[in-house]
């Protein structure tokens, strides 16, 4: 207990520290608030925060390319797209319907991997011979990359179900115990329990384990001389490569890396809404998960989570409540006939509400880069090398200035 | 044995650098794919496509000129460029209104004397959107970290987006068919329809007016030295930020003029059409080597000839993974693109 007390008061003042604390207790009493506040009807919150975790877990994994490496990843979302797809297609009946007329059933923990394992694989196959490319070409190539894998999953109908996509995907089987006290049956040591769309606690909790464990993965990976190799690179990338720092090879596993955590996150996605489908993969995913790191807080990992955090409960929990919400405060204030619908296009004021999504990725991401370049919650080496104004060099001595 | 050759030739096979052969190879690989499936379909059907083709290049190629322009004087990539293109389309629609052009009724010379004021204006308020973009995102980051100006631009792409999504809603939106439906026959059973002819002339008339200006006005020339080396343009008493902000002008203007030609052409807009039409775009300037003039007018018609032939021989459904793979390797095999030189990275 005091040796608790001690870490505590030793990082009281670090943010990092704060904010990962704040996090966790906020993650172990969201459900048991949820349900409170709403009378046990939590569920679908419960879920959404389900969801929410796919994300955060995705800006971690971007924030690897984009915030340590320093490589702007625009086709993010095409690596979650293979995670959930492969998953969909070794654990649902598909395939039985595909050449190979032989459906396959890989358990949920073993098709987890195979997910994260083909997504590294295509992010090493896209990077190998892209990553020696300029930085703004490399944007280019992966938003190009974006664009083509969902298009491919539509087109190959015959193997993932074409415009349908594939449903009825194997939901994870789990353990009873990791549902905890909150499935209402602490300790049934049942195990094999599936989780299903009437028990959204369990996908909560096994989000929360899968973020805990990449955290402490990734943290270790920062500290490592890998990290440090990353860093370098953002920084200068001839000075890394002249102290000896392979930068292909470097980058190449940053961008590995980045991709296998989204793979995961995708595999996990797939199961949870057992439907996947080429449009739930679009560049608006891309752009959604990189405002979530620019938000936070590029190259700091609690930074891009509060980000992911923030932003995913702004576009999919306020926004979709916001037009009925809105409506009705205009039509309490006696601005009624805003709400009205007009042939010249007008559709309602709460229906504006609605569309604001992408001026929201706008602004986030222009007027952090503009005003705060190190994002909400910055990292510390971060900060002092985007504020870029403060080092331009040495000033001449004032008398000579004119 | 590779080993060897390769060793004996500098790397070299053939007098071609590895990356070049493949990249030959899988260019053979797709006309002899191509080739039977042409065959199969006749003569007039193929001319029916290579017009198409350079229809669709044209407006590609006005979209490109301004990614290839800004890229050669600021080296970034305007993402929120194929977005004033369909702001161009936007702005114009209640313009023609204004103007008193209504489909099937106007005709002629009230057409012509209707539509020019209408690209006028419909230009300059796209260049003065693209040159406040440029003050506000790009230039308070010109010597960030180039990560950054890239992240604003999408931010302004996306806002633009928004805002016109926001105007007009999820819907596919009508543009006035203005243009004569005419056909005009060029012998063979093949016709070439009026619109086509108009639409590339307009095009060839803005592209000769954009390469008169660049390489006989002291602006044009003030452009060219600044996209070689800002720094000693500047020591010669070149204003950067006027001429960064004519460039942005420039390219905005031609971009909001492929707007409307598309919505002329095609009939019908969304608020993110500008998203795939900036990629093509970017994809032919790519092609025809960024920051080259007459390479983004080349790679322009190439891409708009290649989708068509795409759309026509291979499937639709595919055409959009093509052109996106084309961009993948053409960056992979020869960055430089058709017409550059190759550049070290500054």
């Amino acid at each position: 207990m005091n040796r608790l007390l001690a870490l505590a008061r030793a990082n009281s003042r670090n943010p990092n520290a704060i904010a990962y604390a704040a996090m966790l207790i906020a993650a172990l009493l969201y459900p048991e608030v949820a349900q409170f506040i709403t009378g046990g009807n939590g569920d679908a919150l419960v879920g959404l925060a389900a969801d929410a975790g796919v994300f955060v877990l995705l800006a971690i994994g971007l924030n690897v390319v984009v915030g340590f490496a320093g490589l702007l990843d625009l086709g993010y979302a095409a690596f979650f797209a293979i995670g959930a797809y492969t998953y969909a297609m070794i654990a649902s009946n598909e395939l039985a319907t595909s050449p190979l007329h032989h459906a396959i059933h890989v358990p949920f923990w073993i098709a987890l991997f195979v997910g994260l394992f083909v997504a590294a694989l295509a992010g090493a196959l896209l990077g190998a011979p892209t990553l020696r490319l300029r930085g703004d070409y490399l944007a280019i190539v992966t938003l190009g990359f974006g664009e083509i894998v969902p298009r491919v999953y539509r087109n190959l109908n015959v193997w993932t179900g074409g415009v349908f996509g594939i449903s009825a995907i194997d939901p994870p089987t789990v353990p009873r115990w990791l549902g905890g006290p909150w499935s209402g049956d602490p300790f049934g040591f049942l195990t094999d329990l599936q989780l299903t769309s009437a028990n959204l606690t369990g996908f909560y909790v096994v989000i929360v384990i899968i973020i805990i464990g990449v955290v402490i993965l990734v943290n270790n990976l920062q500290r490592s001389r890998l990290g440090r190799a990353w860093m370098a690179i953002r920084e200068d990338e001839t000075a890394a490569a002249a102290t000896g720092v392979n930068t292909v090879n470097i980058k190449l596993l940053a961008f590995a890396i980045g991709a296998s955590t989204s793979g995961f996150a995708g595999a996990f996605y797939g199961a949870k809404l057992s439907v996947v489908n080429s449009d739930q993969f679009s560049f608006t995913i891309s752009i959604t998960v990189l405002s979530m790191v620019v938000l936070g807080g590029m190259g700091n990992i609690p930074g891009a989570m509060i980000g992911g955090i923030l932003l995913y409960f702004i576009l999919y929990k306020f926004l979709p409540d916001a037009p009925n919400q809105v409506a009705s405060l205009f039509q309490s204030v006696g601005l009624g006939w805003l709400n009205n619908t007009n042939p010249n296009g007008w559709p309602g004021i709460g229906e504006e509400v609605n569309r604001l999504k992408f001026i929201i990725f706008g602004l986030i991401l222009v007027l952090i880069m503009l005003y705060r370049p190190q994002g909400l919650l910055p990292s510390r080496a971060r900060r002092l090398e985007l504020t870029h104004d403060e080092v331009t060099g040495i000033a001449a001595p004032r008398e000579l200035q004119t | 044995m590779l080993e060897r050759i390769r060793s004996a030739t500098g790397g070299r096979i053939l007098g071609l650098a590895p990356l070049d052969l493949i990249g030959l190879l899988v260019l053979a690989a797709a006309i002899i794919f191509v080739i039977p499936r042409v065959a199969d379909r006749g003569a007039g059907y193929l001319a029916q496509v290579i017009v198409f083709g350079i229809a669709l290049g044209a407006i590609y190629a006005l979209v490109a000129l301004g990614y290839t322009m800004v890229y050669g004087i600021v080296e970034l990539i305007n993402f929120a460029h194929g977005d004033v293109f369909t702001l161009g389309a936007f702005i114009s629609l209640p313009l023609l209104g204004a103007f008193g052009l209504v489909e099937d009724k106007s005709h002629g010379i009230g057409l012509l004397l209707g539509l020019i004021p209408v690209f006028l204006i419909t230009m300059a308020l796209c260049a003065l959107v693209n040159v406040a973009i440029e003050r506000v995102a790009y230039r308070p980051l010109r010597n960030a970290p180039r990560l950054a100006p890239l992240i604003t631009a999408i931010g302004m792409s996306s806002i633009l987006e928004g805002a016109m999504f926001l105007w007009r809603g999820p819907f596919n939106i009508h543009y006035p068919d203005l243009l004569p439906a005419n056909q005009i026959p060029i012998g063979g059973g093949v016709t070439i329809s009026a619109k086509s002819v108009i639409i590339v002339g307009v095009a060839i008339i803005l592209v000769l007016a954009l390469s008169l200006f660049i390489n006989r006005s002291t602006l044009g020339k003030a452009m060219r030295a600044t996209a070689q080396d800002r720094d000693a343009a500047q020591l010669m008493g070149i204003n950067i930020n006027a001429t960064i902000a004519t460039t942005f002008f420039i390219g905005a203007a031609l971009a909001g003029a492929g707007g409307i030609i598309y919505g002329l052409y095609f009939g019908t807009l969304t608020a993110f059409l500008g998203f795939t039409v900036g990629l093509y775009a970017f994809t032919a300037a790519v092609f025809g080597g960024i920051g080259n003039i007459p390479g983004a007018a080349l790679g322009g018609l190439l891409i708009g000839m290649f989708s068509q032939f795409s759309d026509a021989y291979v499937d639709t459904a595919w055409t959009q993974v093509l052109i996106f793979a084309l961009l993948i390797l053409v960056l992979v095999f020869r960055p430089s693109g058709l017409l550059g030189m190759r550049v070290p990275e500054k």
